[in-house]
């Protein structure tokens, strides 16, 4: 499966991309790294960019690590369904101090307008 | 200060503080007493957890109350040892309701509200949630937010009607706020 991990560096979409190689690792999944500016995280892109690649390598797959500019959500949707994924992959949201889930808002943008499949990754130790 | 969330510029009205009486829409009598983390681990704390074990799945809302009795230990425990408020709504010795509020920061509190399935629409949520906006009034709190799904129109016209205000809606959740001193 081509899969395309969005990550714009909240703690989530790190979960999202950690369960991606993971996965990849065991599936043979095909896998696109897609580096997105959130205006909601204070990690640099660039950085982000580094992490990915070296995850990737880590663990033996190909550094398909791309960094997209202009809208996080919309470059997602559009590169998903331009380049032929069959899915892509968020982090799934954070909690509140409640506890209550709260979106990204780049994932409910992408859950609304893509064509492709979405996977949100909940990384939930509780 | 709170951050990007609109607060409404008008201080609320006086809620009543806990503990308030009143019987409710099926004629049962209900009394709504604070609650704090020293009760956690006595039998008051099991008969809040008892609540949330029977609570129906299909009202949670973002992922709370968990499911599951451990899970609700766990996630009362968490709410219980910050330094917030909590109000319980009892019927004798058994738990209809529980609100409470969860410091953000220095001067914001998150809200939420559980009343359990069996004591439903006898307008027992207005009193739990005047009542715990009593008790966080009285100790100085400020600013109160909450978030609510926003197909959840109960719950909505519940939170307008003690002068919540829409902060923002710009997601799934909106958010909405009060200022109480």
């Amino acid at each position: 499966m081509k899969v395309l991990v969005g990550i714009g560096g909240a703690d989530d979409s790190l979960d999202a991309l950690e369960e991606s190689v993971q996965r990849a690792v065991e599936t043979g999944d095909e896998l696109t790294v897609a580096v997105v500016e959130n205006p909601e995280s204070d990690r640099d892109p660039g950085g982000l960019v580094a992490e990915a690649e070296a995850a990737l390598t880590d663990a033996g797959l190909p550094a398909n690590v791309r960094e997209l500019s202009g809208d996080p959500g919309s470059a997602l949707v559009e590169l998903a369904e331009s380049e032929g994924f069959d899915q892509i992959v968020l982090g799934g949201g954070h909690r509140s101090p409640m506890g209550k889930i709260k979106l990204g808002h780049i994932a409910e943008f992408v859950l609304l307008n893509a064509r492709t499949s979405v996977k949100l990754v909940r990384d939930d130790a509780g | 200060m709170p951050g990007e969330r609109v607060y409404p510029d008008e201080v609320a009205a006086a809620f009543p503080a806990p503990p308030v009486s009143f019987t409710d829409g099926e004629g049962r009598d209900i009394e709504v007493r604070d609650f704090d983390g020293e009760s956690a681990g006595g039998a008051e704390f099991d008969a809040l957890v008892e609540m949330y074990d029977d609570f129906d799945p299909a009202d949670r809302a973002q992922g709370v109350p968990p499911v599951g009795e451990d899970r609700v230990r766990d996630w009362l425990d968490t709410l219980l040892e910050q330094d917030g408020f909590d109000v319980v709504a009892w019927h004798g010795d058994e738990v209809a309701g529980h609100a409470t509020l969860v410091p953000d920061d220095e001067s914001t509190y998150e809200l939420a509200i559980f009343v359990h399935q069996s004591y439903q629409g006898a307008g027992i949520g207005t009193k739990v949630i005047e009542a715990l906006l009593g008790h966080a009034q009285t100790e100085g709190a400020e600013f109160v937010w909450l978030s609510v799904e926003r197909w959840n129109r109960p719950a909505v016209a519940l939170y307008e009607k003690v002068g919540f205000e829409t902060a923002s809606a710009e997601s799934f959740e909106m958010e909405m706020a009060i200022r109480l001193n």
